[in-house]
Parts: structure tokens; sequence; C-alpha cells
């Protein structure tokens, strides 16, 4: 339906809602997709999460143990399942977490539900093509945990390779079953779902801004989704061509990755790097605008450098697309590639600095309230900084050649992804919360869940710096006993991550049953982008009459 | 800085043996065998000191505006937005600290990843000490090794497999001109039939790779299935083995001992129990071991290395740091 007759159509009547099949099946609303997402990051966070907590159960203790419960067979049989079973819960714990909740949390679900509202438009523009991205992100997350239950080579059921894919250990010679089939069937819809949403971001962006909305002016949070929309439409096509080769490799007999046919194993980590670099800040963009406005809202001031914030996040999308190889420094580069990708690398602290200082500029001087989602993003602040500078230190090839597939890079990206993204998820959920649902959380129990959150991951990632530093290798089940005291605290800091994600759930079920009815701009005068002006929760149809912005300033 | 590190590593260390393996509750590298890694540790002292000194500024001012601008202590939020001295400083100042960092990452990246040209060092030390330039020669060889380099190349190539590595010493040829090549098994594989008196769990194999001391070692890497990474920490090299890729990497360790490492590219079910194990010996046990090992007798020449772990000592380049 086109837009002017959805508002003719609904004109006195807007809050008149399908029924509940219409409603969450076939739905059109951008703010059903973007909970459906958030529920759906949810269920597929929580499987993630669970992952996580096989891996640090297992390394709580030197030897394999833990793991030999969850397969089949006894003594050295059952351990040597286990050491498969690993591989693969390392795989799908990486894959999930980034393809199935930290991105629809980010992109599908705050960005479906303020894009339009922030922007003042009053839907998406291709509504069913929205419907149709998620549907396939979820169909997509129901193939990789297929993928999972389904025979992977001789070793056992699932991919255990990692999830950046590489072959030979993906194709047929690591891999011949079919669990890597079904995997890449998983990730071309993903990717599939991902461009759709991207296509959907872009032309809602460019197109559907409230009138004297310029560019200039719009939110930092579009401005965010805007470069990741871009990031995504640009990089996964690559991967999608990596997959497809792959997929030919492993059943049409192509030989695009198999050295013996002329084909080479590196060429599929480029182009796989060459998505999966852009793929970090698509992570984590969007997480960098919505602390921007928390910071404002809570501080009582406008953004600090506003459109230096905004080049920033378009600067680092645009190096993010050209420093690639630096994940590959091991793999028998020629030393002046190497050279260039570690100079192209640093530039990339260039930008990220000028958000960091922006954001303590726009503090400096408010009146700051440390409301729960403020704690948030103080925390996203100081431990993207942490993460930001262990990366200064990988930047270097000639560091890195010793830390490379060690627990330091484990650390360095868990603490800009696990404490920087998810923080910034957490930090949204809680802004937002009373905006998206129409009821208040209690504020105890938010700041309870930060406060266990920020102590139990430090204590998690902090202490794997060490084991990088130690010679520590990634994806090892076991190992020498010199690395035991450090991974048994790491595991004790998840034990504490699972009680603050408990108070989590505690908070949301305690929130849905007290049902206290949320208003309409809880957080005051700091809060000044165009959500705060609607009802919480916003009229099913929002902005029948758009609203005008005026010529004063970006937000 | 490097003293703190020393000084906090030995803290940690709590007693003066140094080891190279990894050491349980350590805070920081395993010390340095090689130049190399040397290199690597004054290099990583250096950045560390920024980041550090960055992470502690950010969480200063965090601090400060925590303490200062709440909304107790500052009830009326003031109104500016931009300040051009302050935003062009923090674009500046980084990129400034950034050149200082890549100033001293180049040269440590060309100096370990370029396999040293051998004739070209005994050539130019030679020409140090004809024009009597000591001072030079001295910063000369601190990197280069002159007497090393007259003695050539000692060549290994070490060729990942599911899960074990095939060592291939082209230098060593037997009668009928076939270099010498056998297979470094794991001791170790998680099960219960694993020894118990066989050395560090996880980190050491039946027939170690053997290199002489102070020697040029230039090292391949090639894989037989799927990729696998032969790395040293102790040594700070690192190099892939990827089917259908010869790759290169070079190292010269100037103390006899055991340096144990672990394969660095997840490589399938046993990818955690393919360790590498290198023992550094005298130019005379070298030769023993080949001859050996040329013989046939792998567990005699294991054996004939094996008393370097009792000698293990601090190297001179970790007693330095």
């Amino acid at each position: 339906m086109p837009m002017d007759e959805v508002a003719l159509n609904h004109h006195d009547a807007h809050d008149h809602k399908p029924g509940f099949f219409k409603r969450w099946l076939f739905s059109t609303n951008h703010k059903d997709i973007g909970t459906l997402y958030l529920i759906f990051a949810l269920i597929a966070g929580i499987v993630g999460y669970t992952l996580s907590g096989l891996i640090r159960w297992e390394l709580a203790e030197p030897g394999i143990g833990v793991l030999t419960q969850f397969v089949s067979g006894e003594g050295d049989v059952a351990i040597q399942n286990a050491k498969h079973f690993y591989n693969t819960v390392i795989t799908y714990h990486g894959l999930i977490m980034i393809f199935f909740m930290v991105m629809p949390a980010l992109i599908g679900g705050f960005g479906n539900w303020f894009v339009p509202l922030m922007i003042g438009a009053p839907d998406m523009a291709f509504p069913r093509m929205n419907n149709i991205s998620f549907w396939l992100t979820a169909a997509a997350f129901v193939l990789a945990c297929i993928s999972m239950m389904v025979p992977g080579g001789s070793a056992g059921n699932g991919f255990a390779g990692g999830w950046v894919l590489y072959p030979p250990l993906s194709s047929t010679t690591g891999h011949p079953g079919p669990a890597m089939d079904v995997l890449i069937l998983s990730l071309h819809t993903a990717g599939i779902a991902s461009i759709l949403g991207a296509i959907n971001f872009i032309v809602t962006i460019l197109n559907m801004r409230a009138p004297g909305m310029t560019l200039h002016k719009m939110p930092l949070f579009a401005w965010g989704v805007l470069v990741t929309a871009v990031l995504l439409l640009l990089s996964l096509p690559v991967l999608a061509a990596a997959l497809t080769m792959l997929l030919t490799d492993r059943n049409f007999g192509s030989q695009f990755f198999n050295p013996a046919g002329g084909g080479d194993p590196i060429m599929f980590q480029h182009l796989f790097w060459f998505f999966g670099h852009p793929e970090v800040y698509i992570m984590i963009l969007p997480a960098f605008g919505i602390i921007s406005h928390i910071v404002s809202t809570f501080s009582k001031k406008p953004i600090f450098g506003y459109l230096g914030m905004a080049y920033a996040m378009v600067s680092i999308g645009v190096i993010g697309f050209v420093v690639w190889a630096h994940h590959m420094y091991t793999v028998g580069m020629n030393v002046d590639l190497k050279a260039y990708f570690v100079a192209a690398t640093m530039v990339i602290a260039v930008p990220t600095g000028i958000k960091i200082f922006s954001w303590i500029a726009t503090m400096w001087g408010g009146s700051i309230e440390f409301k729960v989602p403020m704690l948030w993003a103080i925390g996203f602040i100081f431990l993207f900084t942490v993460g930001g500078v262990t990366g200064v230190v990988l930047a270097n090839a000639g560091i890195d050649h010793a830390l490379h597939d060690t627990y330091y890079v484990v650390a360095h990206f868990h603490y800009v992804l696990s404490l920087g993204a998810v923080f910034g998820l957490f930090a949204g959920w809680y802004y937002w919360f009373e905006k998206m649902f129409g009821i208040k959380y209690n504020g105890f129990i938010g700041g309870l869940h930060f406060w266990l959150m920020f102590v139990g991951s430090n204590v998690l990632f902090f202490p794997q710096h060490f084991l990088g530093l130690q010679g520590m290798p990634r994806r090892y089940i076991d190992y020498a006993d010199g690395f035991a005291t450090w991974h048994h605290i790491s595991s004790i800091g998840y034990a504490i991550t699972l009680v603050a994600t408990l108070v989590f759930f505690v908070g949301l079920v305690e929130a849905l049953v007290r049902r206290r009815k949320g208003v309409a701009n809880p957080w005051g005068e700091g809060a000044t982008t165009l959500e705060w002006t609607l009802s919480s929760p916003p009229p099913f149809h929002q902005y029948n009459e758009l609203p005008h912005v005026t010529a004063k300033g970006g937000h | 800085m490097r003293h703190l590190i020393a000084a906090m590593c030995a803290a940690i260390l709590a007693g003066p043996a140094l080891a190279f393996e990894p050491t349980d509750g350590a805070l920081g590298m395993q010390p340095a065998a090689t130049r190399i890694a040397e290199r690597i540790h004054q290099f990583h002292g250096f950045v560390l000191v920024i980041i550090t000194i960055i992470t502690i500024f950010v969480l200063a001012l965090l601090l400060w505006v925590i303490f200062r601008h709440n909304k107790k202590a500052n009830p009326q939020p003031r109104k500016f937005s931009h300040n051009t001295l302050v935003e062009v400083v923090w674009t500046v100042v980084p990129a400034l600290i950034l050149v200082a960092i890549a100033s001293q990452s180049f040269p440590n990246l060309y100096y370990q990843d370029v396999v040293p040209n051998l004739e070209q060092i005994s050539s130019k030390s030679k020409q140090l000490q004809a024009d009597g330039k000591t001072g030079a020669y001295e910063r000369y060889t601190k990197n280069y090794f002159p007497e090393a380099a007259e003695k050539g190349f000692v060549n290994v190539k070490a060729q990942g497999n599911q899960w074990n590595w095939t060592y291939t010493y082209p230098d060593i040829v037997d009668d009928a001109g076939y270099p010498l090549e056998f297979v470094s098994n794991p001791m170790h594989v998680g099960l219960s039939t694993d020894p118990t008196n066989a050395g560090p769990r996880n980190l050491s194999v039946d027939y170690p790779m053997v290199v002489p001391v102070g020697r040029y070692v230039r090292y391949y890497t090639a894989a037989a299935d799927v990729i696998h990474s032969w790395a040293v920490p102790a040594f700070g090299v690192k190099t892939d083995a990827v089917p259908g890729r010869l790759n290169e990497g070079w190292f010269l360790v100037d103390q006899p001992g055991v340096y144990y490492g672990q394969c660095s590219e997840l490589c399938g079910v046993n990818h955690a129990f393919m360790p590498i194990e290198v023992r550094v010996v005298s130019e005379e046990e070298y030769a023993r071991w080949a001859e050996l090992m040329l013989a046939g007798d792998y567990d005699a020449a294991a054996a004939s290395v094996r008393q370097v772990a009792s000698t293990e000592q601090a190297t001179q380049f970790a007693a330095k740091q």
C-alpha cells in the first residue's frame, strides 16, 4: 500500500492493529519487525551465550572433562568426540553471536525501531522487504542450528573449523559431511536478509527524512545505521562470492581454493576478510550512534562535535575496507604488503579517538544523571578504549607475529565486541525500553545487571591478555599446565556474567509483570530526538502529519 | 618500562629459573631466546607504555566528568558543542603518537620478516671493522651475527600434518642423497593412554626438531592437508603452513635449551595436540644427532639431545631483559 494511502486509511484510527497472525507473521510495521528482531536476538543470544558457557566450563581446569558429558561414547572415545564438539562449539558461538545476536539486535532491532522514528518517517521504505529480511534471518538461524546437528565429517556432527571457515578445513578435505553445506546455505540466507535490510535502510534514510531534516541534522544513530548499511551492501556480496566458490569446490569439482587444482586457500582468506573486517565495524557503528544519544541525553548537553562524530563514522567505514589483511599477517605475505596494512590499520585509531574524546567532551560541563543507560554508556566508552588500544598493538605486524591466533586476540575482540557492541546493545535496551514497550523497568535491577556484567566481563576477558602474551593459542580444548591459573580466573568471570544475565532476565520479567506505565519522555530535557515526542509505546502508525525539523542545529 | 615488565615478570615467576614454556600466572611474554623476540619485547614494552598512558588518561577524564560534572556538582549544564582547538589537538596528537609507534614498528617488522642476506652481513661487518668504526660495529652486531653468517644457514622444513609435524633437513643427506626427514609426534593427546613422565604436558614430542646453537636457521613451512601454523613464542616466530605454499622465516638462538611451541591455526580434532619442541644444542651435539638420525636410530638420537633440558638457563637475550 503506498504511503499516502496508509495515512488516509488510518487517519483517525491509527491504533487499529491487525490480528495476531497477520500482525506478527506477515508484519510490515517497522516497530513490530523491530520487536521481532529483538526477541529473535534474545533467543539466539541465549544459544550463543550457552555455547560460550560450555567453552569456559571446559577450560576452567586443565584436561578434557566437562564436554565428555555432552557427547556419545565412554572414556577415550568420549574425549575424542569432545575434541570435535569443542571446535564445533567455538565455531557456532562466533557465528551465532555475530550473525544472529549482535547484527539482528543492533541493526534489525534498534535500527528498525528507531531509524524511522528519529528521522520522522512513517515506516521503512519497503515494509514487505523488511518482513522478508526478518524471516530470512530466522530461517538462516534455523539452518545454522540444523548444521550443528548433521554430520560434519568423520569426527562428528557440525562444522568445527572456526567462524572464519578457512579451506581446506572447510572444504571436503576437512569436512566432507553436509554440515558445512548447510552452514553455507545458512550464511547465504543471512547475507541476503542483511543485504535486503541494508537496501531498505539506505533508501529510507536517503528519501524519507522529515521536511527540514538534512543529512547534517540527522541523529547520529541514523548516521551509524546508514554507514553500517553501506558497509553491508558492499561487503556481503564478497562473502557470498567466497561462500559460493567454497560450495562449488565442495560439490561441483571447481578448484578455487584447492592448490592441487591450481587454486589457493589464501585467496579465500582475502575474500573472507574483505567482508570480515567491515563486518566488525558493522557490529560497532550502530552502537556508536546509540552511545552518542545516551551520553547527550543524560549530560543534558548537545553532542559535542556532531559533524566530526558523523564523519568519523564515515571514515571508519571507508578505511575499514582497506585494512583486511591485518588478520592475515602470518600467512606468508610480502613484507611490503604487511607494512602497508600496518600503516592503514593504525590510521583507524584517529577517527576512533575522535569519537571517544567527543563523548567525553559531550559530558564535560554537563549535568550528568547516572541512570541505567548512562552507566552502560560510560562502561562502553572505557572498555571500548581498552579494546581499541590493544587493537593498536595488534596492528603492528611485528608484534602480531607473536600474538596472532593467541588469547591476546581473543581478549582484544571481546573487549570491542562483547564489552563494546554488547554494552552498546544493553545501553540501547535500557534507553529505549520504556519507549518500545510502554512500561518501566526497575532501575535497581538494571544497575545491578550493569555492575555484575562490568565486573564479570572484565574478570572474564582481562586475564586473556596475559594468556596470549604467554603464548596460549586460540581454539584449544586443552592447554599446557602453565596456562591454568588465568584460565581458571577467566572462567570465574564467566560465572559472574551468568549471574548478571539471570539478573537481566529477572529485570525483564519484573517489568513485564508489574507493567508500570511508561511516559512519553522519561529522560527530560536532554532527550531531544524525535522518538521522544511520541507516546510510549508509539502509536501503531506514527507521523501521519510529518514533523518539521527547524533550522536549529543537529542532534 | 622493560625493567618494570621484567620486575613484574620476576615477581610472578617467583624464582630465578627461566623456562621456555608457559609459566603459570605470568603476566607478560615468555623470555626471549632470539634477537627477534627481544626486539618484539622492547617494541611491545614501548607500545604498552603508550597504551597504558592513553587508557589511564581516558579513565581519568571519565572520572573527572563523573565527579565534577554530575547533576549534584553542576546542576546547570553548559550548552557548548564545539571547540575547534581541542578538536584539532585530539586529531593531531593521536596521529603523531601513531607516527612514533610506526617509526619503531617498520624497522622491527622488516628485521624479523626478511630472511637476512648472510654474505652482506659478513662483508658489511668486515668493512666496519676495517674502517675502525667500533661503535657502529657493536650496534650492527646487536642485530646481525657475522660469525654465524660466515657459516651459512641451517635449513629446516616443517610440514604440518593432521596432527603432527614432519621435519626435513635438506642439508643432512644420506649416502643415497636423500635428506633427513622424520615425523615429530606429540607425547600427549588428552587421552587416558598419555604417558605421565614424558616432559611438560601438551608440549613435548617424541622426536624434537634439533638445531645448532648460534647459527642462522632458515625454516620453511608447508602443509599436507589443512592449514597449520608453526610457532615458538620464545623465538618470536609464527608462520602459517599452507597447502600449496612454501613459506619461510628465520631465527638464531644463542643459548642451548629446549623451547616449546604449539600449532597456531585451527586444523581439526587434535589441533591442541600437535606441539612443537625445538632443542638447541652445540654444533658437536648437532652433528652427532644428525649422524644417529641418518643411521636410523631415532631413539638414541633423541636421547643424545635430551640432556639439554637439565642445563636450562637464562639465555643471553633473556638475561638482558
